[in-house]
C-alpha cells in the first residue's frame, strides 16, 4: 500500500512538473497575464474600488471567492483541532 | 530578599520577572498594531490575515510568558468560539447579502440599497468589512490552535 501511494505521488508530481513546461517564461512582458490582467488592475483599481493598495483590492474584491474559502480553510483547521484535542467544556 | 527567594522556589521553571513585565508592557501595543494592520489594509501592506495573526500572537505571547490560565482569563474559550464563528459569518454573510440585494455574490456595490452611498465607495467599505471578519476569525483560531496544541486539549498548564 505504501509503495502504491509513493507511486501515485511520484506520477502526479511528474505530470504537474511536465505541465509547468507550458507556463509563460518568468517575467516575460508579452505573456498573457502581463498583457491583459495586470494592466487592467493597475489602471482600473482606483477608479473601480477607491482602494490605493492594489493587492488588497485584488485579494478582497476581484478575487473575493479565493479569500473567502481561504478563511473557511483556516476555520476548518481550527475546528478540527478543537474537535480532536479539546476535552473541556467550552 | 527572603520574599524573593521564596517566590523563586514556588515559581514554575522558566518564569522570569523581566520577561513577564516586558510582555505586560508590550501586549497592548502589539494588539494596537494588529488593529492598525487590519484597518490600514487599504493604504499599506496588511489586511485581515496579517492583522489577525498579530492579534492572535499577542495572546500566544501571554500564554508563553505567563501560563495558559492568564491567556484564557484575557480571552475566554466562549468568546473565542463566538468570535471565530462570527468572523467567518461576517464574510459569508456579506457575500450572501450582496446576492440577496440583487447584485452578484461578493459584489459589494449591491449594498447601496441598505445605505445609499456611491457604489464605488461601497466596494471600498465592503473590502474593509470583509477584512474585519477575516481578522476576527484568524485571531481566535490562532489563539485556540496554540491553546489546544500546547496543552493537549486539557487547558491546564500549557508550555
Amino acid at each position: 500500500m505504501k509503495t502504491l501511494a509513493l507511486m501515485a505521488t511520484l506520477i502526479t508530481g511528474a505530470i504537474l512538473l511536465y505541465g509547468t513546461k507550458d507556463f509563460a517564461p518568468w517575467g516575460d512582458p508579452d505573456s498573457p497575464p502581463n498583457r491583459h490582467v495586470s494592466p487592467y488592475y493597475i489602471e482600473e483599481t482606483i477608479k473601480e474600488t477607491h482602494v490605493p493598495n492594489i493587492v488588497t483590492a485584488v485579494v478582497a474584491d476581484y478575487r473575493g471567492y479565493d479569500t473567502m474559502f481561504e478563511t473557511v480553510v483556516i476555520y476548518c483547521a481550527g475546528l478540527v483541532v478543537v474537535s480532536v484535542l479539546r476535552r473541556t467544556k467550552p | 530578599m527572603k520574599l524573593v527567594q521564596e517566590r523563586a522556589k514556588t515559581k514554575a521553571v522558566g518564569e522570569s520577572l523581566i520577561i513577564q513585565t516586558a510582555v505586560r508592557l508590550m501586549v497592548p501595543f502589539i494588539q494596537l498594531f494588529g488593529l492598525y494592520v487590519i484597518v490600514h489594509g487599504h493604504y499599506s501592506p496588511g489586511g485581515g490575515f496579517q492583522g489577525g495573526v498579530v492579534l492572535g500572537a499577542s495572546f500566544i505571547l501571554l500564554g508563553v510568558a505567563f501560563d495558559l490560565k492568564t491567556s484564557l482569563r484575557r480571552f475566554s474559550l466562549g468568546a473565542n468560539a463566538v468570535m471565530g464563528n462570527i468572523g467567518v459569518l461576517i464574510y459569508a454573510g456579506i457575500a450572501v447579502l450582496c446576492a440577496l440585494l440583487g447584485g452578484l455574490f461578493l459584489d459589494y456595490s449591491a449594498l447601496v440599497r441598505i445605505i445609499p452611498l456611491d457604489p464605488v465607495e461601497w466596494r471600498s467599505l465592503g473590502i474593509f468589512l470583509v477584512e474585519l471578519g477575516v481578522g476576527l476569525a484568524v485571531m481566535s483560531i490562532m489563539a485556540s490552535l496554540f491553546w489546544d496544541l500546547s496543552s493537549g486539549g486539557e487547558m491546564d498548564e500549557g508550555l
